[in-house]
């Protein structure tokens, strides 16, 4: 399935805003750390991924995500 | 009978009999759509069904053995399409016991208690937080035992087991709290069941209630943490004993 990084970034935005952040703070290169996102949250946005782009995110994947842009980049070369 | 529920519905492990068959009932009173699960007593669930439908509740019989580890994910697909919504309760009730004591006790008879027991019980909730956490909602009750508690000579594999699932549960909840799911268990003295049936009664005189407890005295406690009344307890050991663990 072939998806466009501004639908992915769009989806993982909004998904990261219902944890908690706000939106406008969540940048591509705003780190996990800033905005209180925590492994919780990483499994739950896996989840997301994997239920609407067919991605596993696996544990080991998740820690070497630090930004936002991370996990949008790797998100996109998986659905590939 | 209350109103269905359709947001979510329940799996009760090992509900064809005993402990599982009144926590079984007992949830679908609340008007839960309840998963009758059994591993080979298909009698006694169609039972259960039958006595939950015939009180105005909903339930479905669902065979197979949770120390199985491609199991949980079956069991989850048939609720969730039968019911068509997430299963948003689990009741790790399924148990076994193969007594011994410790110094003959088999690799066969460990293993199998700790599968059943423990390992079941982490791979159902491990399949059912991710639907829970997306729902931000979901009840998980562990059934421990006093064993798990107190020493009990013969059953090192069952205490074992049973006190793996209290920290299992501590631990799971912890992580999980923040999104509205609550993870309990429940610590049963001496049943009345089939379970307990060959236990000599010379143990209940050490029971301060001086007599065994009642399933149905088990499922109230679950049918309590499974409530909207509960949503503030998580983490918790509730005994159920009549005193014996205290």
């Amino acid at each position: 399935m072939s998806v466009t990084t501004e639908q992915v970034e769009s989806r993982v935005v909004e998904t990261l805003a219902s944890f908690g952040p706000d939106a406008s703070q969540i940048t591509r290169t705003a780190t996990f750390e800033e905005l209180d996102i925590d492994s919780l949250d990483l499994v739950e946005l896996a989840q997301v991924v994997e239920d609407e782009y067919g991605v596993v995110l696996k544990g080991e994947d998740m820690k070497e995500l630090k930004t936002v842009g991370d996990a949008v980049d790797l998100i996109v070369a998986r659905a590939e | 009978m209350v109103d269905a529920r359709q947001d979510g519905c329940a799996l009760v492990t090992g509900a064809s009999k005993g402990i599982g068959a009144a926590i079984a009932r007992a949830i679908a009173g609340d008007g839960w759509g309840v998963g009758v699960n059994y591993r080979s007593d298909q009698p006694g669930a169609d039972a259960v069904v039958a006595q939950i439908e015939a009180d105005g509740g909903r339930a479905v019989a669902l065979v197979g053995d949770v120390a199985d580890p491609a199991v949980p994910d079956r069991l989850f697909a048939a609720l969730e399409s039968h019911f068509g919504c997430p299963v948003l309760v689990l009741v790790n009730n399924a148990g076994i016991s193969a007594d011994d004591l410790t110094p003959t006790l088999s690799d066969e008879a460990w293993n199998a208690v700790i599968d059943t027991d423990l390992s079941a019980a982490f791979r159902l909730t491990r399949r059912a937080l991710k639907p829970m956490m997306r729902a931000r909602s979901g009840r998980i009750v562990n059934i421990s035992s006093v064993v798990g508690l107190r020493a009990n000579p013969g059953q090192s594999n069952y205490a074992a087991a049973k006190a793996g699932l209290i920290a299992l549960t501590k631990n799971s909840a912890v992580e999980v709290a923040r999104r509205g799911i609550t993870i309990n268990a429940v610590a049963p003295g001496w049943i009345k069941t089939d379970m307990t049936a060959g236990v000599n009664t010379d143990l209940l005189a050490q029971v301060p209630a001086r007599r065994a407890g009642t399933p149905e005295e088990v499922a109230a406690c679950v049918r309590f943490l499974t409530s909207d009344a509960a949503s503030y307890v998580t983490g918790a050991v509730l005994s159920v004993d009549g005193g014996l663990a205290a």
